[in-house]
């Protein structure tokens, strides 16, 4: 479909496409929405018709800019502080480490410095694990280095942390508690593009006592909440694309 | 519960006790431009929404109308709409502020005697987006007008007064009211007295017979009747009063900053009416019982405009977000400034036929550097303005609360505290506006005790802390006023266009 696209004059109908091809019209119809959501075919509003989307020609570069995923989930963010209470950040990887797009504050008015720009390790955080754990590149990258120990609980060795990434894969989610740093923990969530490709994660810091119940599990109703802040993100992404 | 009647759109927002965001319904307008200059808009389209968006919302916060404490009403300033007092029709659409079809005829007046009595009065130079300039335009324009205004059968109202006039039963005994913030930007109320002034009616040639009832901005005091009958609509506020407001600038001395497609800046100036001597206006900033609490303002006409100006007429951008991405490919400005007098100078230097320049290119000048200056300039107007308020007041204002949408730019952020050398603060709440008129209808209806129990409500999501040196402020700001001086050396060298 894209390679029909691809030549000619690019523009076409869907009856077109659909008899090109050889395909149901249905049939067609169905993979035409399916990639003019991730913006690799755009429809014409005048004439109806498809051609090749803007997605395409950025393939393989970046997915999706830092300032804007800032700009787009900013309200999002804040909904999330306000109501878990907690610190917010979204990030994103870059060169191995995780890079802080994004800092809300802990809404108690207490003196809190702001930590956009700031690389956080990816083994020890709860955003770091749900980026490694969805960009299989990343993680067997990371499991061919050292794991930098930062507390008596940090995940060091390779094996333990793919155990945990599959969990994060099966459960939506990553926690940690006190693998960065003593008395604190954290809980995050995947972004997503259209298409489903995780892009960033954004999540809630805080001390172990606010953030994990007496057992030392994050607790349910804050899960929930980061879960729904990814997806309002994710969602927002693909309404105004 | 508040509805924010916006330029582009109405949106209807429910808070909770903790002023945090419960639901938000809203729905975007027409914009007509029916001639060059012209920009209107369908008052029954805006009050349609409205007929959409509050059962929406409360179907989204899953509460009902008895719920709802009050609601305060916010609004575009400026823009007015004329209807007929016993049908509700609109006599034509609505002019909004952004029309300058009334050009000539501001030149017109500007040499008619009384003009700087006008001024002293109202607190603002006369000028094509206030509404009493179209209002005459109108009166002069439209056959018959003004004999129907003259019998009151024809009412005035910004938008808060065509909403609350709708909602409490239209021509069945709507209240035709507005609040002292919406009537200070009408160029008609005496900003001391806050009543119509016979002077400034007589002035731009307006019957009192067709104005509304000016009351303070928490005492509007009516009952839906239609839409979601039964809820109390106990304030209205213009939208930038109402972001004051929303951002608890209470004390005498506090600035807030709204950057969108404008920038707005608004000091709160205490129970002292200021008149200014470096170009600002004088305006209420909001009345909450018996005493109105006067402000100064400054505002940018071009500050986010100028970063779509670089994607849609430059394409150097995809997105307006990416400017950041773009100016942090280089260390600084390379000694590039751009001053986006597109329309003219706003505050403080109102030169209308100022036009926009770029200046300091060299060979070495890439797109990095000039997206830096896009983001600079909108740094160095609100350091223009701040400096203004500061001169006024006497004082210095120790911090900067910020709003709006280009809060999201992070370099943007940081660059206004360097410049300023005072914090800039960012609030949990993005949405001051409708919070600032939640927040005076709750006030009214005594669901919250008084402005220390909103103040409590305020909390800090960011704050940008000022890093740059003394020396490197001082030089570049110089080069900034520089390059203000040449976009007048450039007025004065051609005759205004038109």
């Amino acid at each position: 479909m894209l390679r029909l696209l691809a030549r000619g004059s690019g523009h076409h109908s869907l009856t077109e496409i659909a008899d090109s091809l050889g395909l149901a019209r249905g049939t067609a119809h169905g993979i035409l929405r399916t990639l003019q959501r991730v913006e690799f075919v755009e429809q014409d509003q005048a004439t109806s018709r498809y051609r090749l989307g803007a997605a395409l020609l950025h393939l393989g570069t970046s997915y999706l800019d830092a300032n804007e995923l800032r700009s787009r989930s900013t309200n999002w963010a804040d909904t999330l502080a306000a109501r878990s209470g907690q610190e917010v950040r979204i990030g994103m990887h870059h060169d191995g480490a995780v890079l802080v797009v994004h800092h809300v504050f802990r809404p108690d008015d207490s003196v809190q410095t702001l930590g956009i720009g700031a690389m956080l390790p990816l083994h020890a955080t709860a955003l770091g694990k749900v980026l490694l754990a969805y960009d299989p590149d990343l993680s067997a990258a990371t499991r061919r280095r050292e794991l930098t120990s930062l507390t008596r609980r940090t995940i060091t060795r390779t094996q333990a942390l793919e155990r945990v990434l599959t969990e994060v894969r099966s459960q939506g989610w990553a926690g940690e508690a006190e693998e960065y740093m003593p008395g604190e923990a954290s809980i995050a969530a995947p972004i997503r593009i259209p298409g489903g490709l995780v892009v960033g994660a954004i999540g809630i810091s805080g001390t172990v006592d606010r953030l994990c119940d007496s057992a030392g599990r994050p607790r349910a109703t804050l899960v929930r909440q980061v879960c729904q802040a990814a997806e309002s993100v994710t969602t927002s992404l693909v309404d105004e694309n | 519960m508040a509805i924010d009647q916006g330029t582009t759109s109405t949106r209807c927002i429910v808070f909770d006790r903790n002023a945090r965001l419960v639901a938000v319904a809203q729905r975007e307008h027409r914009q007509y431009h029916p001639k060059p200059g012209w920009v209107e808009q369908d008052a029954v389209e805006i009050w349609r929404n409205v007929d959409r968006i509050m059962p929406q919302a409360l179907r989204q916060a899953g509460i009902t109308a008895d719920q709802v404490v009050a609601l305060g009403i916010t609004n575009q300033r400026e823009t007015f709409v004329l209807w007929d007092r016993h049908t509700g029709v609109p006599v034509g659409r609505a002019i909004v502020w952004e029309d300058i079809r009334t050009e000539e005829l501001v030149a017109r007046l500007q040499k008619q005697p009384g003009i700087e009595e006008v001024r002293e009065r109202c607190g603002l130079p006369l000028a094509t987006y206030f509404s009493a300039p179209s209002l005459r335009w109108l009166l002069d324009n439209v056959a018959g007008l003004r004999a129907k205004a003259e019998r009151g059968d024809v009412l005035f109202g910004t938008m808060d007064t065509w909403l609350i006039w709708n909602l409490t039963g239209g021509v069945n005994g709507g209240l035709h009211v507005t609040d002292v913030t919406n009537a200070s930007r009408t160029m008609l109320m005496n900003l001391a007295t806050r009543r119509w002034d016979p002077m400034l009616l007589d002035f731009f040639g307006v019957p009192a017979s067709m104005l509304p009832e000016i009351r303070p901005s928490s005492e509007i005091s009516g009952r839906t009747t239609r839409v979601v009958p039964g809820i109390s609509i106990t304030a209205a506020l213009g939208d930038q009063h109402a972001a004051l407001f929303g951002q608890t600038c209470f004390e005498k001395g506090s600035i807030k900053g709204t950057y969108g497609t404008g920038g707005f800046l608004l000091m709160n100036t205490g129970t002292e009416l200021v008149r200014s001597n470096h170009g600002l206006l004088t305006t209420i900033g909001y009345q909450i019982g018996s005493e109105p609490t006067y402000a100064l303002e400054g505002s940018i006409a071009v500050a986010g405009s100028l970063v779509q100006w670089f994607r849609d007429n430059l394409g150097l951008i995809h997105s307006a977000p990416e400017i950041e991405t773009l100016a942090r490919t280089v260390k600084d400005n390379g000694g590039c400034y751009i001053v986006p007098a597109f329309s003219g100078l706003f505050a403080p230097h109102w030169l209308a036929q100022a036009r926009g320049i770029v200046v300091g290119l060299t060979s070495y000048i890439n797109k990095g550097h000039l997206a830096r200056a896009v983001l600079e300039a909108t740094g160095w107007q609100t350091r223009e303005v701040v400096d203004a308020m500061n001169a006024d007041l006497g004082a210095p204002t120790p911090v900067l609360k910020v709003d709006g949408g280009m809060t999201a730019d992070h370099l943007l952020m940081q660059f206004i505290a360097d410049v300023l050398n005072i914090p800039v603060m960012r609030p949990l709440v993005a949405e001051t506006v409708s919070l600032g008129a939640a927040y005076a209808a709750g006030l009214a209806a005594g669901y919250w005790p008084d402005l220390e129990g909103l103040r409590r409500n305020w909390h800090l999501a960011a704050r940008w802390n000022p890093a740059m040196e003394t020396r490197h402020r001082e030089d570049e700001y110089a080069n900034w006023k520089r390059a203000v001086e040449l976009t007048f050396a450039w007025a004065r060298s051609t005759p205004p266009s038109t």
